[in-house]
């Protein structure tokens, strides 16, 4: 039976006034969600625990302001560094050399395929490995020396562990970004006669952008919460800051709160930045840009046409 | 005599074990049309991709306006050229492609004046004027601002011969240019390439579409299995094919 009712006779249809197609499980699921919901919050306010007096407290004060600004300087620095290598390695993986390809290629599995925690733990002992570090012609003669220990320091190991271990990830997303782009763009360009660095600049690179950003800007929201990983070689970063202040106070859970809430902070701004950085390479294709933050947040909808 | 705009001499290709030219020999001069009539698999499009190196020739020689294209002679010696140099080449030979590869990011403007200004030094401003020229002289004056996803493909079509032209090309080569368009918009392309022939335009047209070569090519060649089967004025080889293979394919494409 495909009619619920037979046709009304005598009358063109109109299906302008057509009754809504109702929902029940919505409204069930819901109502589950609502109630959990209160449970959720009824619990964080009523549990003494949280102590949400002390992390008010903790909230603003200087020790914490200066863990967060090494955790923001320590995320903008290896951001950096992965990306412009992850652009050279990303380029070197398409290259026509097949050494240079296959370096860059064992660099991404090296890097990708060893945890950032044992790579961190492994540059903060580069002094074991090699105790002094010089400057000079290969297996030759050298300029100048140094004691490992004097460069590598908890900074520099910090930097170096999470910079060359983003440069594996960040070059196969700009490599991913680039293989999408029509080879037909290339040739155009080189038969206007473009040379190979300006048609990548001018022509490849802005194309492939609206496909590297999104990935790159979940990097990013994950390289601010990697950088706790400097914990462990002493670093004083928001987490080793907090770990610092409980070791001493005790007052682990409302510390590590006010950690969770700098760390939340952080990556919701670098996701309401991301969706403006996409709607600018968005320019020239069809597809409507993506919903940014704010206008989620504000609930607001496209709206159907209504004729009257 | 004057130079030829084209010469090519015993032009060979191979795709691995698949020999795709076997000795190609065409003159075009200046300010001729010359329309390639072919089978798909014929090799018209690849000597067309020849000419201005965006292939590689394994054997013969191709000189576009007195210059050899992709190599030079240095004593008794042939050496290829290096990528800057035959980049440099590229710059007087404009190229139109079956799929138009507009850069989609630019504008119309953007996409005419990129090369005028990033590689030939020209002042933007000037850059800029000489598109719009162009934009009018292809008809498209109004939509110097829109992006190429918002043009029909006949539009974009008209808008990359447009953005060959804007180099001041010597040679214009047309790679089967209607062929992904939908077939009311065939006309306005056409129409277009006809007013370049008409003001003296020196262009190599791979097509399918007999009326145009008829109508507008000073010469007609036939390729076939990698070579050019037969050559002449349009009346000739199209109404009076001489060989067996020219006349089966001008029956099926009619």
């Amino acid at each position: 039976m495909l009619h619920d009712s037979p046709p009304i006779e005598g009358t063109e249809i109109d299906v302008a006034g057509a009754r809504k197609v109702r929902h029940p499980w919505r409204w069930v699921a819901s109502v589950v969600l609502l109630v959990l919901l209160a449970q959720l919050v009824h619990m964080l306010v009523t549990n003494e625990n949280f102590e949400w007096g002390v992390v008010a407290s903790y909230l603003n004060a200087q020790i914490i302001g200066q863990g967060l600004l090494m955790t923001l300087e320590l995320t903008v620095i290896a951001m950096f560094i992965g990306i412009l290598g992850g652009v050279l390695v990303a380029i070197g993986r398409l290259s026509e050399n097949p050494l240079l390809r296959a370096v860059c290629s064992g660099y991404v599995w090296f890097f990708r395929g060893t945890p950032l925690l044992v790579q961190l733990v492994f540059w903060y002992n580069m002094s074991a490995l090699m105790p002094q570090l010089s400057i000079g012609i290969p297996f030759g003669p050298a300029f100048a020396q140094f004691e490992t220990n004097s460069v590598i320091t908890p900074m520099t190991a910090a930097i170096l562990g999470l910079g060359l271990n983003e440069i594996a990830y960040m070059a196969e997303i700009v490599r991913g970004g680039l293989i999408t782009v029509d080879g037909g763009q290339q040739e155009a360009a080189a038969a206007l006669g473009m040379g190979r660095g300006r048609t990548l600049r001018r022509i490849v690179l802005p194309q492939a952008m609206r496909f590297i950003v999104p990935p790159t800007g979940s990097q990013v929201i994950n390289m601010a919460k990697a950088t706790s990983l400097v914990s462990v070689i002493a670093l004083a970063d928001l987490l080793y800051t907090v770990q610092s202040v409980y070791n001493r106070t005790f007052q682990t859970i409302p510390l590590l709160l006010v950690a969770c809430i700098w760390y939340l902070v952080i990556t919701s701004v670098l996701y309401i930045g991301q969706s403006f950085i996409e709607r600018h390479y968005a320019k020239g294709s069809t597809r409507a840009a993506p919903q940014g933050f704010l206008a989620f947040a504000l609930l607001r909808r496209r709206k159907p046409v209504r004729s009257e | 005599m004057t130079t030829p705009m084209v010469h090519a001499s015993q032009v060979r290709k191979s795709f691995g074990p698949l020999e795709v030219l076997r000795g190609i020999d065409l003159d075009v001069a200046p300010g001729e049309v010359v329309v390639v009539l072919g089978p798909s698999g014929s090799g018209k499009s690849t000597f067309l991709r020849c000419v201005n190196h965006l292939e590689s020739i394994d054997g013969g020689s191709i000189h576009v306006a007195g210059e050899l294209i992709g190599h030079r002679v240095h004593g008794r010696t042939v050496h290829h050229l290096r990528p800057s140099r035959i980049t440099a080449q590229r710059r007087h030979i404009g190229m139109v492609f079956q799929q138009f590869n507009l850069f989609p990011h630019l504008t119309v403007l953007g996409n005419i004046i990129e090369a005028p200004v990033g590689v030939a030094g020209a002042a933007k401003a000037d850059a800029l004027r000489h598109a719009r020229e162009l934009l009018d002289r292809v008809g498209l004056a109004e939509k110097a601002d829109a992006y190429p996803k918002q043009l029909s493909g006949g539009q974009q079509q008209r808008v990359a011969i447009a953005r060959a032209l804007a180099m001041r090309p010597k040679l214009m080569l047309f790679d089967e240019p209607t062929s992904a368009l939908d077939p009311e918009l065939v006309g306005e392309v056409l129409q277009t390439m006809k007013k370049l022939a008409e003001d003296g335009l020196t262009m190599v047209v791979v097509t399918h579409e007999i009326g145009f070569a008829r109508e507008v090519a000073d010469r007609v060649v036939f390729m076939d299995g990698g070579v050019i089967v037969e050559q002449g004025p349009p009346a000739e080889v199209l109404d009076n094919p001489r060989t067996e293979r020219t006349k089966a394919f001008l029956n099926q494409v009619r």
